[in-house]
């Protein structure tokens, strides 16, 4: 059980006249090796959910577990946090700040006291987990790479720091279909053969639809759905009624059911529907 | 010569740009009209030329080779660069990256000023500009306040307030989650259908060159397709080996026809989908 998040509320500004509730009673575990899809329109607490996993915010209210650990606690040193927890924020790559590739990496392990062999160590590893490749990059400066390979050394900055659950605020931000495949093929790596837990951010249900093995879905502060992503956009009304949409093809599906063709309620990937419309095209029995 | 400039207000003649100390050219001897009240989108990947291209159009950069003409002005006129920015105006990708006032309605005041126009029109321009984005009940918004949508539509206004004949968008919704990016591309193409303003709107998003009037593929600095997106996205192989994508309904209906639906070509969204489907599941109907 690496997280366990219980009656989460957060208020910004208390106490002022621009108090805002941004956290409103979430509990939810977090299973070791699960890949979820933290999903939610603007402004529905996502981000400012992630940021108390870490330890960057605290909460008004609630208690929440990494492991056995309530980081919640006072007095809890916020590097154990860290190196349990590594949060990558939206457009990463911004914050990249020093002279060399290898040198950024080190930055995290560096601060936690490391010896000079483990820290090479960990960049080596790291670089190699994010698909690029240490000869290639470790001595050439950080901006002189392109948007996805920066995003990549950002990312290699926070799995240096060897956390056992990766989170990842809208990772496929602003980049071009194929940097958003070769990112999304990296985190499912992380996930399936590294073994992490991971929690992505996202606003894109393709992306999401195929990588996750549990959605959790928020709207004004609140959990309000969660479960497989087949479970999730079976509700495409409740979806739709907080400003969420579903993959096009769980769409069609709906859209065909609709006009009175027999297809099973759960399809969302394009293959599954594709096979259905075939099936229906074969089938006698149609509803004309 | 003078109709030229207006049925086609944005020209690329034979256009190439090299940067310092890069072997290639970024954008390698493209051509292209763009007619009025077209809605055209510019796709490639990243590196492919785009922005490059854009920054062409309004004079920010000067072609190494080839010429620009915007409503029949060169670019490279060192005392028309003002005014063919007034004519091709920009929006940028980060929104806060463009707003420089306290207030929406001083923001949008900003490029008036700059442009000299007479105080006594500013509010009539000012009001007009905000209208049509929708943004009028935020006039004395901070924009620090506004969502990043709202943001990029007072870019917008602030663009179309200098009542500019082209627009060009370079990956002006790349940074807003979807419910911003339907608002901004609404905006745009109702001005676009209403006030006949041409505009070039550069993107990742496949779903938004869908809605094009044509759609112009970047690959290495050259054009690599160039049709309507019924027409581009159709080619579907093509399509992803330039490191692209196809809108889902588009790659869908290409696979169901290989397996022998007698679907027509350019299906783009769940509607179209929906009604051919229709025909064909139910051919009496």
């Amino acid at each position: 059980m690496p997280i366990k998040v219980e009656h989460l509320t957060h208020t910004y500004m208390p106490g002022s006249p621009f108090a805002s509730v941004a956290l409103n009673d979430v509990s939810l575990t977090i299973e070791d090796g699960e890949l979820i899809g933290l999903l939610g329109h603007t402004g529905s607490g996502k981000t400012t959910l992630v940021q108390h996993l870490n330890g960057l915010l605290k909460p008004t209210q609630g208690q929440i577990w990494v492991d056995d650990l309530e980081i919640t606690q006072k007095g809890v040193s916020l590097i154990e946090v860290r190196r349990k927890v590594g949060l990558v924020f939206q457009y990463p790559e911004y914050q990249l700040f020093e002279e060399t590739v290898a040198k950024d990496i080190a930055f995290g392990p560096k601060n936690i006291g490391l010896s000079t062999e483990e820290i090479n160590q960990r960049v080596r590893e790291a670089i190699q987990q994010v698909g690029l490749h240490y000869d290639d990059v470790a001595e050439r400066s950080p901006f002189e790479l392109s948007g996805g390979q920066m995003r990549r050394v950002a990312i290699a900055g926070v799995l240096a720091m060897r956390p056992k659950v990766l989170i990842l605020d809208e990772p496929t931000a602003g980049l071009d279909p194929a940097g958003r495949r070769s990112i999304l093929g990296m985190i499912r790596q992380l996930h399936e053969a590294g073994g992490m837990t991971v929690i992505m951010v996202s606003h894109n249900m393709d992306d999401i639809s195929t990588l996750a093995t549990r959605l959790v879905v928020m709207s004004k502060g609140r959990l309000v759905l969660t479960g497989t992503p087949r479970e999730v956009f079976m509700q495409q009304e409740l979806l739709q009624s907080i400003g969420l949409g579903i993959p096009q093809a769980a769409e069609l599906a709906h859209a065909l059911i609709a006009e009175g063709f027999d297809l099973p309620a759960d399809l969302y990937t394009q293959e599954e529907v594709m096979q259905a419309i075939l099936a229906l095209a074969k089938k006698e029995a149609k509803p004309c | 010569m003078e109709d030229t400039a207006v049925t086609f207000p944005l020209r690329i003649q034979e256009v190439s740009y090299q940067y310092e100390e890069e072997a290639q050219n970024a954008v390698d001897h493209v051509s292209m009209e763009i007619a009025k009240g077209s809605f055209v989108a510019v796709l490639g990947h990243n590196g492919s030329g785009k922005s490059t291209l854009a920054k062409l159009m309004n004079a920010l950069f000067l072609p190494t080779e080839g010429k620009v003409l915007v409503c029949g002005m060169d670019t490279a006129t060192e005392e028309e660069v003002w005014n063919v920015r007034r004519h091709a105006g920009m929006v940028f990708q980060n929104p806060d990256n463009q707003i420089v006032a306290n207030m929406v309605r001083e923001d949008v005041a900003f490029g008036l000023e700059n442009l000299g126009v007479p105080q006594v029109d500013m509010p009539s321009r000012i009001e007009e500009a905000l209208r049509c984005v929708q943004m009028t009940d935020f006039a004395q918004s901070a924009p620090h306040m506004l969502s990043g949508g709202q943001k990029q539509r007072v870019a917008i206004a602030g663009v179309l307030a200098m009542q500019p004949d082209v627009m060009i968008m370079d990956e002006s919704t790349a940074m807003l989650d979807p419910s911003g990016r339907k608002e901004v591309l609404n905006s745009v193409r109702k001005l676009n259908r209403e006030q006949q303003m041409t505009v070039v709107w550069i993107t990742h998003f496949m779903e938004e060159a869908a809605v094009a009037d044509r759609v112009i593929v970047l690959d290495k600095g050259k054009t690599a397709m160039d049709g309507t997106p019924q027409e581009v996205f159709a080619r579907v192989d093509e399509i992803k080996a330039l490191g692209l994508d196809v809108p889902p309904m588009a790659e869908l209906s290409v696979k169901l026809r290989n397996a022998g639906l007698e679907l027509p070509e350019g299906i783009l969204n769940v509607s179209d989908m929906v009604k051919e489907l229709k025909k064909v599941l139910c051919p009496s109907k």
